[in-house]
């Protein structure tokens, strides 16, 4: 193991929050009577749908099929009857249709036991289709066979324990209980890429989820790398700085970069055949009574799991993390793949204030992992000045959140340089 | 999206970091008004009174904004107070801080868009409009505690001797407070006070003809307005600049500006013109963070 390490520069320690639900064993969800499953659960443009409206479906039966690139297929969560097919609006915005399946019939593989298959007798392009099969898709909306396929042959895979962002404790969660089932999806994924090495990367404050992951590591031979934790760990330029892996060189070939959750999804696919219908999400924040991680059915309405959790009191209902994820008005969005976190915060534990002009304390700046001022960027855009802003290096912005994080005046600053990066790709 | 990312903020609001930095001057004040006595404690209320009258006067009028609520009109009314003597007749007061709001701050577009400090700009318009007011000149005690006030070093809190040193270490307690709250960079008030400190120490007593290194460095330090400037006003986060080596580099300037105007100039608010004199060179300071940061 290596001594704890970090990424030079910027950065912020929010308050972690995890105790609610960091020791509490993953839970399963009520299965819900009805589920709505958008056809775009990932990148690239919705999936074309399958099904028409009175139609049964079977627990796992494709009803989108990817179209173009970044797109995965979808399938159906639970059995049941197509009840209509309509157009939503996603957490972030974006429009997409999504079916409506009421529950009906029986499981077909839910409460059956499967023989893990040894996945080493088969073939690279045969690991890599039934990936496309089951609709894997990591929390970026990269599809898992697109993003390996696209990582061609990397010398190194490296597994993303990490989770810096509050509340959120799914990641961890799954380390400590099936840390040997998500390196065997590491050990697939690296046999797809063919690398030659696999780095767990774990932050160091983790010790269950250190432990479950040195333990399993040993088995397959991968190292395991104590991160030292401060957000935006996670992402993914970050992630390799902090491991100290040279950005290019001689010999360093590619990398690819694999969420625990994606990597478990990998491996379920792959030795049992089970499509991406459901994930294990944090279900947290001061307005839940009992707080958790739920292994839930894609598509449950985000209603559904915060009753199931105890809502209390009015809150902001945010789909995802803390620092990245979306508000959501109405309760009725579905729980998609990538969401690694439902919450509930308190107006007390979310500490707002009244947004004033800019004080010029240059906070933002200190607090911004890629060097940038953003302050100076959103007044730039604010005055339409989107070819200067780009020019100060607005296109490295990831958005991750830490400027407008620590802005004493409560700028909207992500909002603003987001804008304006859109702007300028347009 | 009405409520965009991030859902969690963290550290001092606007209103915080004004609130903190005027709740850290209250040892002071409290000091200032027992030596001073009652006139101190009137040209402190006549100038907080004109600038908070005067920003809400000009918020409503020419914003339609209700902008007292961000603090920072309190902030300029008690810091330009503590930077008058206290033997002023109080139309000064009040004009020195109608003059910070008004012209220094609000015409510039108000809050965060001044280049300089509202306070000092104040001070500075009455030093130069009625010098024989402000004058530096003897005091006799009238305070609650019968201190001998001696000569005042132009600032409620002035004074050489044991007054001008009770002052400067209250005001750095409430300095150090903003300092480890990260309210205020360290940077700016720690070379600002290196670098008189050194030139005062080193170069201090050759006006005199005592040669170097001879300087009366605690007579240089220990005058309240000297602390007042370091702690409060050139850590301003509006005129201050940004970047640890500009923010070294703003406070080593002030301190060198600072030892000339009260060495050579013989000006006893050295500091409140060394301050201002820095904060035109802010944005040649921030130059070389800005071209390096281009791609």
């Amino acid at each position: 193991m290596n001594r704890t390490r970090s990424f030079p520069r910027g950065g912020v320690r929010p308050p972690e929050r995890k105790l609610a639900t960091a020791n509490l064993p993953i839970r399963k969800a009520c299965i819900p009577a009805e589920v709505l499953l958008p056809l775009r659960q990932h990148a690239g443009a919705p999936a074309a749908c399958l099904v028409r409206a009175g139609q049964s479906v079977a627990e796992g039966q494709p009803i989108g099929r990817a179209q173009g690139p970044l797109a995965a297929d979808v399938h159906a969560s639970i059995p049941g009857v197509v009840s209509e097919v309509r157009e939503i609006l996603l957490p972030d915005g974006t429009p997409s249709p999504a079916v409506l399946i009421a529950l009906e019939g029986e499981f077909s593989r839910t409460g059956r036991t499967r023989r893990p298959e040894d996945w080493r007798e088969l073939p690279r392009d045969q690991l890599l289709r039934r990936l496309e099969a089951a609709g894997v898709v990591g929390p970026n909306g990269v599809p898992a066979a697109a993003g390996l396929r696209a990582a061609g042959r990397a010398g190194l895979l490296v597994v993303n324990g990490v989770e810096s962002e509050p509340y959120l404790t799914c990641g961890q969660r799954l380390l400590v209980e099936k840390a040997a089932e998500v390196l065997s999806g590491a050990a697939i994924a690296a046999f797809i890429l063919g690398a030659g090495s696999v780095r767990v990367a774990v932050e160091a404050d983790k010790p269950e989820a250190l432990r479950a992951a040195v333990e399993a590591a040993s088995a397959f031979g991968f190292e395991v790398s104590a991160l030292e934790t401060r957000y935006p760990l996670e992402e993914e330029s970050l992630l390799m700085r902090s491991l100290a892996e040279r950005k290019a060189g001689p010999g360093a070939s590619g990398f690819a970069v694999l969420e625990v959750g994606t990597l478990l999804a990998i491996h379920e696919a792959v030795t049992l055949e089970q499509p991406q219908i459901e994930r294990v999400v944090t279900v947290a924040g001061e307005a839940v009574r009992h707080p958790g991680n739920l292994k839930a059915r894609l598509g449950t309405p985000l209603s559904a799991l915060l009753e199931e959790c105890g809502l209390r009191g009015p809150a902001r209902v945010i789909a995802g993390g803390p620092m990245r994820g979306f508000a959501v008005d109405g309760m009725d969005a579905p729980l998609t793949k990538g969401m690694k976190g439902i919450l509930a915060l308190s107006r007390r534990e979310r500490l707002p204030a009244v947004r004033t002009p800019c004080i010029g304390c240059g906070r933002c700046g200190e607090a911004c992992p890629w060097g940038l001022r953003p302050d100076e960027l959103y007044k730039w855009l604010e005055h339409g000045e989107t070819a200067e802003a780009l020019g100060r290096g607005l296109e490295a912005c990831t958005e991750c959140g830490c400027c407008a994080f620590v802005c004493p005046a409560r700028i909207p600053l992500v909002q603003g340089l987001a804008a304006g990066k859109r702007r300028g790709a347009a | 999206m009405s409520q965009p990312a991030p859902h969690l903020h963290q550290g001092p609001t606007t209103r915080g970091t004004m609130l903190a930095a005027a709740g850290c001057l209250v040892p002071a004040v409290a000091w200032g008004v027992l030596v001073q006595g009652p006139g101190a404690l009137a040209v402190l209320a006549v100038a907080a009174g004109a600038s908070l009258a005067c920003e809400l006067a000009i918020g409503l009028a020419a914003w339609r904004r209700f902008t007292l609520a961000d603090g920072s009109a309190l902030l300029t009314g008690l810091l330009v107070g503590l930077s008058l003597p206290v033997y002023v007749p109080l139309f000064v007061p009040a004009v020195a801080a109608a003059f910070a709001v008004a012209v220094v701050k609000a015409s510039f577009g108000g809050l965060g868009r001044n280049w300089m400090n509202p306070a000092l700009g104040g001070r500075l318009f009455v030093t130069f409009s009625w010098p024989a007011l402000l004058a530096v000149r003897p005091r006799p005690p009238a305070g609650w505690l019968r201190v001998p006030a001696g000569l005042t070093d132009g600032s409620l809190l002035g004074g050489s001797g044991q007054l001008g040193l009770v002052s400067t270490l209250l005001l750095a307690l409430g300095g150090a407070y903003l300092l480890a709250r990260r309210i205020a960079a360290w940077e700016v008030p720690a070379s600002f006070a290196v670098s008189f400190a050194l030139t005062v120490w080193a170069l201090g007593g050759l006006p005199a003809g005592e040669g170097l290194f001879r300087g009366d460095l605690p007579a240089a330090l220990a005058t309240g307005g000297f602390a007042l400037a370091a702690f409060f006003m050139a850590t301003d986060p509006v005129t201050a600049p940004r970047g640890r080596a500009a923010r070294l580099a703003f406070g080593a300037g002030c301190g060198l500006l600072c030892f000339l105007l009260r060495v050579y100039a013989r000006r006893a608010e050295a500091p409140f013109l060394a301050v201002p004199l820095m904060n035109m060179l802010v944005p040649l300071l921030e130059r070389p963070a800005a071209r390096r940061g281009r791609k």
